[in-house]
């Protein structure tokens, strides 16, 4: 059946068709938005196949060994202008980049070769690849592990023997020993060791208030030095135990042959793992990819925030939105409750309505410069002056932190909680205000105990909304407190276990700093996307859990069908 | 559900009885409306109104829609307050002194005179939070006495043996009827001395009416009821002296039956044989 063009314009069709085409361009740039960080993301940590080749380039030919990271196709004029040789009649040809590691030895971790000059591909069984401390990756043939100087085991063929396998083991094993010794000293190091200065640190601040108040308390100046001295003593054992476990840990060395042909000798106290990536069967891989990205979640940044984990960053935006809800949530609504329900409604109550809607609209840079003038160099200068003189000139509150940044995100979502509570407010049937006013509660007990329970689903809705906005923001916290790399997580085992007062790290600021001010961009980029996708996963479980709350308190406070 | 239904017949057949035996001059007045005066804005809703409201007896105000009963009603325990336009002259004693005093503390008055609104309202808690509302705002603590005067208040509204078993649950899981006698409950919890009834019957069912009717003479006993009605048989059936207005006016008062079967004004003839309203 044929129906006119004007009737199909009436029917309404097109205007469905036009609804739901939107729709669908919606889904399919969320999701291929999310597919994309993820696939990027995700890949990164499953171990790719290392490949040994002849490279002839020039005239000169040579061995190289890594990793194929990306194919790209180059324009022949470009490649011309670049002095390469390239086929009359060919318009483009590819280039590899490949990840060769080992920045000791040669100039860069990262290389582009063309494709055309690269021939005899292997990916020899016993090539391994190491993630180290420092230097990026190490690729290589083992040859021989070292124990205080003595060899223990040597080989140098290229195949899979039962030699090697026996030297792989034994390599195998002093990584683990190694490793263990690891722990011990970070838990020296950074536990131990950092409470031990913490307190320190604290004693030295009391003295030096001591002075600054000019007091006559030798009692307290003696007490002091006792435990100061003390603390010494701690320290010392501490040293010398730290000072035994570093002989331990650089008892072993190895040694490698690597592309060119040399051979190297290297501690093994720099590893953090060796693997066989060539040699490894599925299975292999999985365990190396869930170890990988469990590494990634839950350890501390190594290399400049290229390699290892981001758990710092994941604690510090956790941390940062919590605070930042706890703060915004009470002030909001504390605000909306007298907006709506005592101030009289009139012009200048819908002055400051129209303002704060547009507060809202505010770009969040500028937050960002109102947080650092007025809370950061006012406010906490004048709380350095009054309550931390003795740490002067070295500022404790009058510098970016943990609170300064919780503060200013919750200025800039304060206008969307109060937005929410008012309407939550405007939704709460008169009749049910009237119930309880006549039965001799005053406003203050019938809004505490009646209505404002009623409308804290329109507060979770507040608070969700502004943690999907907090959550995201990096230009204020830039200026108020983020920091690429933090010594310490704000909250801690040392008294009073919550530093406020501390910079901190967090995932948006750190795909800046990974994507952008890395020195190593081509090692960095998995990581951008692998820290946006876990962003986006961070943000979405803040929300998920808010909105969990926000149903459970919806079923508890049902309207009234009024 | 027949001898359900068989029991208000019953009880129907002992409501029907004379209020003609009544005697207005022996009351003692519970409240007493002088020359009051009602303005939203600058329009005068009720013109100087004068009335006694006897004590442990059931007072009904009719009329049409608009006439001022209602706004009425709200005077005797000033919700008329949360109206920002409203002002109020004249005077209206209870127990002989002025509610509108400077001195009065509102919140006092509204639990010595309780009121139930016309579509149930309870609160979004536990049946018995609901009931125990009022005593917590009075911050009786004891868990032993709310205890006692919620179930006080329950059986008073006949809920209580429909409810004892739930009575931690939702109040707004309850029928519309249900949730109009525990607000009648909630009410009666905080033991006020007089008992406002807006339309209480309105929203509900021909059962559920029934009920609430019933409830009312039980509660006749302890308290000084007043109620505003737009259904004269319901008038006629619970109340001892009733009440016309008209236009913000009072064109009648007396007794019911009175009232009902020899009225003395042209007005309130009119509106009870049904020629208007």
């Amino acid at each position: 059946m044929r129906i006119s063009f004007s009737e199909w314009t009436k029917s309404g069709s097109p205007w469905v068709w036009l609804n739901a085409g939107a729709v669908a361009i919606s889904i399919i740039m969320v999701v291929g938005l999310l597919g994309l960080i993820a696939v990027r993301g995700l890949g990164h940590f499953w171990p790719a196949d290392v490949i040994q080749a002849d490279y002839e380039e020039n005239g000169k030919q040579h061995t190289i060994i890594g990793e194929l990271v990306d194919r790209e196709m180059v324009p022949a004029p470009q490649l011309r202008g670049a002095g390469i040789e390239v086929p009359e009649g060919v318009e483009a040809m590819a280039r590899d980049l490949l990840k060769v590691g080992n920045r000791d030895f040669g100039s860069a971790d990262f290389i582009w070769a063309m494709d055309h000059f690269i021939t005899h591909i292997q990916r020899p069984a016993m090539l391994f690849a190491a993630e180290r401390l420092e230097w990026g990756n190490f690729y290589g043939y083992l040859r021989e592990v070292k124990e205080a100087g003595k060899s223990v085991g040597h080989y140098d063929g290229y195949d899979k023997t039962q030699e090697y396998l026996a030297l792989w083991g034994e390599f195998q094993q002093r990584i683990d020993r190694v490793l263990d010794i690891r722990e011990q000293i970070l838990t020296i190091e950074k536990k131990e060791i950092g409470s031990i200065n913490y307190e320190i640190e604290r004693l030295r601040l009391k003295e030096r208030r001591l002075d600054l108040d000019q007091s006559t308390d030798t009692d307290a100046y003696a007490k002091i030095d006792a435990r100061r001295k003390e603390l010494n003593a701690d320290y010392e054992e501490l040293q010398k135990r730290l000072g035994d476990l570093y002989q331990q840990i650089n008892r072993d060395t190895f040694v490698a042959e690597i592309a060119d042909g040399r051979k190297v000798e290297l501690p093994v106290a720099k590893i953090v793992r060796a693997f066989l990536p060539n040699d490894m069967g599925i299975g292999a891989k999985i365990v190396h990819y869930a170890d990988k990205v469990w590494e990634f979640l839950s350890d501390e940044p190594r290399e400049a925030n290229t390699e290892g984990g981001i758990f710092p960053a994941i604690f510090g935006t956790v941390m940062m939105v919590i605070l930042m809800s706890v703060l915004v949530t009470p002030f909001g609504v504390v605000a909306a409750v007298y907006l709506r329900e005592y101030a009289k409604q009139g012009f200048i109550t819908r002055l400051i309505r129209i303002a704060v809607n547009n507060l809202a609209g505010v770009p969040s840079i500028v937050y960002g410069v109102f947080g650092l003038g007025f809370f950061v160099y006012f406010l906490g200068g004048h709380i350095d002056d009054l309550f931390f003189p003795e740490a002067k000139p070295s500022p404790t509150f009058g510098t970016g932190g943990l609170m300064w940044a919780s503060i200013t995100l919750a200025l800039l979502t304060v206008p969307v909680v109060i937005v929410a509570t008012e309407e939550g407010l405007a939704r709460i049937p008169r009749a049910v205000r009237e119930g309880s006013l006549a039965l001799g509660a005053t406003k203050f007990e019938t809004l505490w105990k009646v209505v404002l329970p009623m409308a804290s689903p329109a507060m979770m809705t507040g608070v969700i909304l502004a943690i999907a906005r907090a959550a995201g923001e990096v230009a204020p916290l830039m200026l108020v407190g983020v920091v690429k790399l933090a010594p310490s997580l704000p909250l801690d085992g040392n008294y009073p276990y919550l530093h406020l007062d501390q910079k901190f790290m967090h995932l948006g600021f750190h795909i800046y700093d990974v994507g952008f001010q890395s020195p190593n961009v081509e090692a960095a980029r998995p990581l951008v996307y692998a820290t946006a996708l876990l962003l986006v996963i961070v943000i979405a479980l803040l929300n998920f859990s808010a909105i969990a709350i926000r149903n459970h308190l919806r079923e508890k406070y049902k309207a009234l069908e009024m | 559900m027949t001898s359900e239904i068989k029991t208000h017949a019953i009880d129907i057949a002992s409501m029907q009885r004379d209020t003609r035996t009544l005697r207005p001059e022996e009351e003692t007045h519970t409240l007493q409306v002088r020359d009051l005066k009602l303005y939203y804005g600058e329009k005068e809703a009720l013109h100087g109104i004068n009335m006694d409201i006897a004590k442990n007896r059931v007072t009904a105000f009719i009329g049409p829609s608009g006439c001022g009963k209602s706004t009425l009603l709200r005077c005797f325990n000033r919700m008329n307050d949360l109206v920002d336009s409203c002002r109020i002259e004249g005077q209206l004693l209870l127990d002989g002194e002025n509610i509108y005093d400077r001195t009065v503390n509102v919140a006092d008055l509204r639990r010595r005179v309780g009121m139930v609104f016309q579509k149930p309202n309870p609160f979004p808690k536990s049946i018995y939070e609901n009931v125990a509302y009022g005593l917590r705002i009075q911050g009786v603590k004891k868990k032993r006495v709310i205890d006692e005067t919620v179930e006080w208040a329950l059986r008073s509204a006949a809920l209580w043996d429909e409810v004892k078993d739930r009575l931690h649950e939702s109040a707004l899981g309850m029928s519309g009827g249900q949730q109009q006698r525990l607000v009648i409950a909630r009410t009666v919890a905080v033991k006020p001395e007089v008992l406002l009834l807006d339309e209480p019957a309105s929203a509900l069912d021909p059962i559920s009416t029934l009920k609430i009717e019933e409830l009312i003479h039980e509660l006749k006993r302890d308290f000084t009821i007043v109620i505003v009605t737009h259904n004269m048989q319901q008038a006629a059936r619970v109340s001892d002296y009733t009440a016309f207005m008209y236009m913000g006016d009072l064109i009648e008062f007396g007794v019911t039956d009175t009232l009902f079967t020899n009225p003395t004004e042209k007005q309130t003839e009119d509106y009870i044989t049904g020629r208007y309203g």
